[in-house]
């Protein structure tokens, strides 16, 4: 009797969070919408959109330039060992150029940002959710989906993408260093390996996934900040949910992304088979 | 009226609107048989409430009985679940965008914690309503902003000032203007004397009597300060919540001046407007 009682709450348990999931997938889906009506009804104002802009790209700067050159040099001490047993350690340029501006350069610096911006979003809208700001925006004849949502959105859209390009350029730099001034890999080698394994596609196509990675990260910490729980604690849920989300999302996004340039790749120049 | 039916907001021209004509007797905002629940909670349950043009209507009642939540449906800030919300006698989801926009503008809300926006400074803050619904510049805007600071009693110094660095009473202050300067025809406020001290309080009402005064501005006032009642009320509505009241028996349990309020019979009425606690531990330990 007790363990049907028990297996029946965990049914009821795992029902209820499923109609919650989907719940929040509907609501992120109309807020998604409005958004989209909102931002086809003309730019923000100048001043909030530079304001946003500057928020989002300038002061991300310095903590993108560190993530990438790490994660530049990084790569460089993890694959010289592998490559150097097969004597193919001046192809070790391409590998860092093509790992980072393909997958780690544009998924870390999104979930840097995610960190950075995102969470700094919801608790900066949650707070004002909290404290009747947005009402008052509306009360004063503004829209909040309009005033709040769509610089943010805007900003987050176009400069995630020029971050992830700084980062990219930082990772790669760091890599060169590392590799050439400290583990003896020869620098003209480096860099023609990486201009003939990486093409401008797989530069295009990490910008691209980084878009995206970055209309997701505002879309969901707008939406957090929005449906924020009462109180300092409710702030806190909002801007933690805004990261975790955001993480899975970018993620999710990154494999789907993934397999689509690659099969547009070989699309547009046929010849070699995808492997998906 | 479609009243009761889903809020759903239907779409008229404005041409169609424009031409209905509005009596001097339609209250300027009507709450008909309004409804209003968070999840299961019932907040408010078929409230019927008019409000007529220039007077000062006084909300009370006590914590959690919905006084805010029918201030926020008044302004069309909240959703009511169910019941019609009429401005000048127009449901307003009859009306189109452009005029429910514009008519909301007529409209000036003092928001309990003054809900100053905290990235701005005291300037912007003031002038946000101007700079986005007027094509008036910077020019025009500021003298309009130094008067409105003037009137509430604050010195144009405070204009570079931080929300965060202004007192309870000084945000308040600010807020107030902030709503003024838009010229609104009805004001909201939402608890304006919680939280200040008592001469500020009194500063506080003295401000909303002068606002309507000068301005002929109709005043709708949310409060469990009773020296507020009698200082500007022409008319006191008494919620009850709803969980608390009889069944069959409306959420609305007083409608009448202060004087009446004082004198009244119901026990629930005058343990309210004379602050005394009675058996109420008793009873908010059993419920």
């Amino acid at each position: 009797m007790f363990v049907v009682s028990q297996s029946h709450n965990l049914v009821c348990r795992l029902g209820a969070r499923t109609a919650q999931g989907v719940t929040l997938l509907g609501d992120l889906a109309l807020f998604a919408t409005r958004l989209a009506g909102w931002m086809l009804s003309g730019l923000p104002r100048r001043a909030v959109l530079v304001d946003c802009l500057y928020n989002v790209g300038v002061r991300s700067l310095s903590v993108v330039m560190v993530t990438g050159t790490f994660i530049g040099m990084v790569l460089s001490v993890q694959s010289y060992d592998q490559f150097r047993m097969f004597h193919l350690e001046s192809r070790l340029g391409a590998v860092i150029t093509m790992s980072l501006v393909a997958e780690l350069g544009p998924v870390l610096a999104a979930t840097m940002l995610a960190g950075r911006v995102g969470s700094a979003m919801a608790a900066e809208l949650g707070t004002m959710r909290v404290t009747e700001q947005i009402d008052a925006v509306r009360a004063l004849g503004a829209h909040p989906i309009q005033y709040l949502v769509v610089p943010r959105f805007l900003s987050c859209v176009l400069m995630i993408p020029l971050l992830t390009a700084v980062a990219d350029g930082c990772g790669i730099l760091g890599g060169w260093v590392f590799s050439t001034q400290l583990l003896g890999v020869d620098s003209y080698n480096y860099w023609f390996y990486t201009c003939n394994y990486v093409t401008a596609y797989d530069v295009m196509s990490g910008l691209l996934k980084s878009t995206f990675f970055g209309a997701a990260i505002a879309l969901i910490a707008c939406h957090r900040g929005f449906h924020c729980g009462a109180g300092a604690e409710g702030v806190g849920t909002a801007a933690t949910e805004s990261f975790v989300m955001s993480f899975i999302a970018i993620l999710i996004l990154d494999f789907f992304l993934g397999v689509f340039t690659n099969n547009l790749y070989y699309m547009i120049w046929p010849g070699q088979m995808s492997i998906i | 009226m479609r009243c009761g039916s889903a809020w759903r907001p239907a779409r008229r021209t404005i041409q169609e609107q424009e031409t209905q004509p509005i009596s001097a007797d339609t209250p300027i905002i009507e709450l008909r048989d309004i409804s209003c629940r968070f999840g299961r909670q019932h907040v408010l349950r078929e409230i019927n409430i008019s409000v007529h043009r220039g007077e000062t209507l006084v909300i009370i009642g006590e914590s959690g009985c919905g006084k805010s939540v029918t201030l926020k449906v008044m302004m069309s800030l909240l959703p009511p679940t169910a019941g019609c919300l009429l401005w000048d006698g127009r449901d307003v989801r009859d009306l189109a965008t452009q005029q429910f926009n514009r008519m909301r503008l007529r409209f000036g809300f003092l928001f309990q914690g003054a809900a100053l926006f905290d990235s701005m400074d005291v300037y912007d803050n003031v002038a946000f309503g101007l700079t986005h619904n007027t094509d008036m510049g910077d020019d025009a805007i500021r003298p309009i902003v130094h008067q409105g600071l003037r009137d509430v009693g604050l010195p144009i110094d405070v204009c570079d000032k931080k929300p965060a660095e202004l007192s309870g009473g000084m945000k308040k202050r600010v807020a107030l203007a902030r709503a003024l300067v838009m010229t609104p025809e009805v004001m909201f406020y939402d608890e304006p004397t919680t939280g200040l001290d008592p001469i500020m309080s009194d500063v506080i009402n003295e401000l909303v009597l002068q606002t309507r005064e000068q301005r002929q501005v109709t005043s709708v006032v949310v409060t469990h300060d009773m020296r507020t009642v009698t200082k500007i009320a022409d008319r006191i509505l008494m919620l009850y919540p709803v969980s608390q009241k009889k069944p069959d028996e409306s959420q609305l349990i007083f409608e009448g001046t202060p004087q009446q309020a004082f004198a009244s019979e119901d026990p629930r009425v005058s343990q309210f407007v004379r602050g005394e606690a009675r058996d109420r531990i008793r009873e908010l330990s059993c419920a």
